[in-house]
Parts: C-alpha cells; structure tokens; sequence
C-alpha cells in the first residue's frame, strides 16, 4: 500500500494520485501518532455525546426540582443536582452543544475573515502595510481583553462573546496565512502562471490558496478549543452565556457561589471543557507533526 | 542599534495612534448615554445638557478625540466620572497589585517550565517525558479560573491556608500567582523542550561532554543558553497574556488591581477609565514586546536588529 504510494509519487506518472496519495500519507501518519489518536477517538466520543444529548440526558435541563437541590453525585444524578434541583449530567450534555458551536462558530468566521486578509496581505504589497498594521494595533492587546473590549461595545451575551472571540483570534489566521503565501509567492509555479498572464485572483485561489491549507487547518484545530477556552471565561466573568444556560462557563459562573458546599457544580463543568479543549489539542499537534514534513522525520 | 531603536520608535509611535483610535472610537460606540447612567432616569434636562458639557461630551467626536489624544500625550489619561479621581491615581493605586502577580507568576511559569522542559528532552521517549507532555498539555488545555476554584476549594476552604478572597499583603498573592502561572507552564515546558532537542544534537554539545565537563554544565550553560532565545519570545508573549489572565484572577481572589477594575469599569460604563486603562494596557504590552527584542539581542550577540 505505501510502497505503491511511494512509487506512483517518484515516478509521477499520474498526476491526480500524488494528490489524492498525500492525504492518504498525512492520515497515515496522523494514525500513527498516539496523542492524535487519543485526541480524534475523544472528539468523536465528545461530538456524538453532545450531537444525541437530548436522547442521552437522564433528566429534564430546566425543570426544577426543588425537592432534589444541592444533591451529591450518585448514581441517579451521575455528577449531582444544581441549586435548582436540575441534574449536572443531563446539562453538561445541552450545554456541550452550546460551547462547541461557539468554538467552530468562532473559528470558521475568524477563519475565513483571516485567511482573506492573510491572501491578500501577502499576495499585494501594497495592500501589506495598511493590513499588517491593522492586525499589529488589534495584536497589541492580548486576545481576552480584545476580546472584552468588544463586548463593551456590543454587549453581554453569547452571539457577541461569539463575535467577540471571532475578532481576538483573527490576527492569528492573518499572520500565519501571511507567512505562508510570502514563501509560496516565490517558488516556480507561481512565477510561471504569472508569466502566462494567470490573473491575481486566479493565481490565489488555484496555486496559493490549496499549498496554505495546512497551516490553516492546523491552526484552526488549535483555535477551536483556545475558543471554547476564551468563551468559557467571558461566560465566567458574566460577558457571555448568561446563568440559566448551561453554557460550560455559565455553569461554572453559578457554581462558584455555591463552591463551599456543592463542588461538583463547578468540577464537573470544569472537566469537560478541559476534557475538550485537550482533545482538540492534541489533534491539532498530532495533525501539524504529520503535515509538516520538516518534523516528520 | 540606535537606528533599530529610532525606527522602532517609530513604529511603536504609529502602532499606539492605531491603538488610541481604536480605543476612542470603541469606547464612544459603547450604547447607553453614560450622563444618563450617572445621573439616573429622573435628571432634567437641564442638568444633562449641563454634565454633557463639562464632560466635553456635546463636541464633535474629532475635536474629542483630539483632546483624548493631547491628554494622553501629556500624561493625563482622563478623569473617572464615577469616582472623580484621575485614571492615572487609579492606575497607580492597583497597577503595584497587578504587576506583582505578574512578576511572580511569570517567575513560577518560567522556572517550572523551563526546568519541566529541560528535563523532558535530556530524558527523550521516557516515562518522565511523556508525563511532562501530558501534564503541559492538561495546563495549557485548563481554564485559569477553574484552577482558582480549585485552588481555593482546597487550600481556602478545607484547609483554611490561605484567604479565601481580597487583598492584605503578599500572602494574598500565593494562590492567584500559582494559578496564573500555573497556567503558562504548559506552553514553557513544550517550546523549551523542542528547542533542546535541536540544541542536544548539535557538534558543540558532544565536543564538552568529550572533554569532560560536567554533565549538567553542559545541559544548563551550553544546552539551555543556546535554546533559550524562542524560549525567550514565547515569556515575553507570556507576559503580555498573564496581564490579560490577570482580568479573570483578579475577580475570582477579588483582588483590587487592574484586570477586576477593568471588567468592574466596562460594568459601570465609566468610559474615560475605560479608554484610558485600555490605553494605559496597550502602552504596556507594545513596551513588553519591545523590551523582549532588546534582551534578544543581550543574549545573542550574533542577533541584528534591522
């Protein structure tokens, strides 16, 4: 299998295996990489749970029940009951779909946002100085206060931490896409679609933009769960998710007041986000080992 | 180097006009009128129109952004209409609090995770340094604040050690100090770990355990020097981020520095504290960045700055 691969690259005989063989060769070593593993069995485990959570929830996510508040973990409320009464378990799953929405809403704007300007600030340089000063003055404040900042303006709740999270991570996207198209700028093949005459918007998005997917889709595996982080912590400090959502951080901003006498309000939350986060990234390291080639081997 | 530093300057300059800018104009974008706010619903007209004056507030944004920028460039960062003090008594009051448990904790991150780091690579594909990827991992993957709950669950109710909120010397500082820093092992431990290994296989590395100096001498003097300039950067980056942690731990141990006064300002929509600790924190981390640079080129001499 990997020696057909292998020879069908040097040869070069056809051109559209190479290409269809480099995926191939990426998932295989992203296979091979324990920690990636881990990571995409959990994602799969986490994303199923939170996709099938209104089947999987043991109990209602708003009714109260005030009979049963402040209960410990057991074994008819796995991770216990809240001040309401409402089991921990059955919310963690509601709340999962929110926080993961938030983290790929997040990065799929600030993603594509970023990559756009990241194109065209590396492709025009003209247009290079007005973006990369832009992306400086918005990278003079560290991603959270940015982030705060923005829901001064906008304000408090999930939709604007959403935005909010979206603006802090673009620097990130622009830098690296900047990086990357100023190298590709450079080499044979886009020299010779230039010299035919290949026009700018073609040339970006037929022979730069494919050759920067990697760094991007690591990066983006990477801000996924630095989203959910980031939105976890705005929901703490009362900017994001407001309390009857079972938001992850919401959660944990509830628990806090409770955190003397009911822990598991705030541990559990805790966990998944951590449980999450780590996940996402351990794949993304794993996917950045298989598609650098300089730290393969 | 004095070109490098003027042509900085320049830039930094520039930078900061951006940021003032953009500063001015988030914070004048805020909804709700703040006299409104100050004043409550029942002012009459009269005395709003009267506020809105003094406060400058009924002038063309230009002209007020003009007199936003001419304050600052004369050090005068604006006054709070809520607590009638300047924003630089303000920031002087809390900023002491802010950077110590800065400083500490960007200490405690450092120390832990350069050494986590170091002894990963020497002891590459071993027990201890799959333990140390993990642990890194489990720390960059952890919400600070979640931390600081447990922090507190353990050592403040349980066992009654520490405070469990507020602000009386430096034995309020350990617990938010660990948390933040904590917090910044994790990305130490792993950019000094790869750096190490390149430096380990390195010619020079096995020419001065061949002449026999000592074993942790050539770890820590040759090894660890050579792999310290990215280690160097990400502290520096480091920095700036711990001042950012510092919003979420500042509330959580009700510490009165400048992350809790930022978020308690945004609450109140006291804008001209807003504007001017925005401004103020910029000024800090684009100074932070600079100062990293500059230690760059005091280790590695072979560095030019152009």
């Amino acid at each position: 299998m990997k020696g057909e691969n292998i020879m069908l690259v040097s040869v070069g005989i056809d051109k559209k295996i190479p290409s269809r063989s480099y995926w191939r060769l990426v998932w295989g070593s992203l296979l091979k990489n324990k920690g990636a593993v881990a990571g995409l069995i959990f994602l799969v485990l986490i994303i199923g749970m939170t996709v099938f959570a209104p089947i999987l929830a043991t109990h209602p996510v708003e009714t109260m029940f005030f009979e049963n508040r402040f209960e410990k973990p057991s074994s008819v409320h796995l991770f216990g009951t809240d001040e309401f009464g409402r089991d921990i378990f059955s919310r963690l799953l509601i709340g999962g779909q929110i926080s993961l929405m938030t983290g790929l809403l997040s990065v799929a704007i600030a993603g594509s946002i970023g990559t756009v300007l990241g194109l065209i600030a590396g492709y025009f340089r003209r247009l290079d100085l007005i973006i990369t000063q832009f992306v400086d003055i918005l990278l003079a404040f560290p991603a959270l206060l940015l982030a705060i900042a923005i829901i001064a303006v906008l304000g408090v709740g999930l939709p604007n931490a959403m935005i909010a999270v979206a603006i802090a991570i673009i620097p990130s996207y622009v830098r690296v896409v900047r990086g990357a198209v100023l190298s590709i700028k450079e080499k044979e093949y886009v020299e010779a679609a230039r010299a035919l005459g290949v026009r700018d918007a073609k040339i970006i998005s037929k022979h730069i933009f494919p050759n920067i997917l990697s760094p991007v889709i690591v990066l983006s595996t990477l801000q996924i769960g630095n989203s959910i982080l980031i939105a976890a912590e705005l929901s703490f400090l009362g900017l994001g998710a407001q309390p009857p959502s079972p938001e992850w951080g919401a959660m944990i901003f509830v628990g806090r007041s409770f955190l003397a006498n009911a822990w598991w309000m705030s541990l559990f939350p805790g966990l998944a986000i951590i449980i999450t986060v780590l996940a996402f990234n351990l794949l993304g390291d794993g996917l950045r080992d298989a598609l650098d080639p300089r730290v393969k081997k | 180097m004095l070109r490098y530093l003027f042509k900085r300057f320049c830039t930094m300059i520039l930078t900061l006009f951006g940021v003032s800018i953009l500063v001015f104009f988030m914070v004048h974008l805020i909804p709700g009128d703040p006299v409104t706010y100050i004043l409550g619903d029942f002012a009459t007209n009269e005395a709003i129109a009267k506020l809105r004056s003094e406060m400058g507030l009924d002038q063309s944004m230009v002209s007020q952004y003009l007199s936003f920028v001419s304050g600052v460039m004369q050090g005068n960062l604006g006054t709070s209409y809520i607590t009638g003090q300047s924003v630089w008594e303000e920031i002087a009051q809390r900023f002491p609090i802010t950077l110590k448990l800065g400083i500490i904790s960007l200490l405690i991150g450092s120390c832990i995770g350069i050494l986590l780091g170091v002894i990963s690579s020497v002891n590459q594909n071993t027990w201890a340094d799959y333990l140390v990827s993990i642990v890194s991992l489990l720390g960059v993957s952890a919400p600070g604040f979640w931390i600081a709950l447990f922090f507190i669950y353990v050592f403040s109710f349980q066992l009654a050690i520490f405070p469990i909120s507020g602000y009386a010397g430096w034995h309020s500082l350990i617990l938010p100090s660990l948390t933040l820093g904590l917090g910044s092992v994790g990305n130490i431990a792993r950019m000094t770990r790869s750096n190490m290994l390149e430096v380990l296989k390195q010619d020079y590395m096995r020419t001065a355990l061949a002449k026999g100096t000592r074993y942790w001498k050539v770890i820590f003097g040759h090894g660890l020097k050579n792999a310290f300039i990215p280690v160097i950067t990400l502290i520096g980056i480091t920095f700036g981020n711990l001042l950012a942690g510092a919003i979420v731990t500042e509330t959580v141990f009700g510490l009165p520095g400048m992350g809790s006064f930022t978020v308690e300002s945004i609450v109140k929509r006291d804008i001209y504290t807003v504007q001017g600790l925005v401004m103020f924190l910029g000024m800090m981390f684009i100074l932070t960045n600079l100062l990293v640079d500059l230690i760059y080129k005091w280790i590695d001499p072979r560095i030019t700055l152009e």
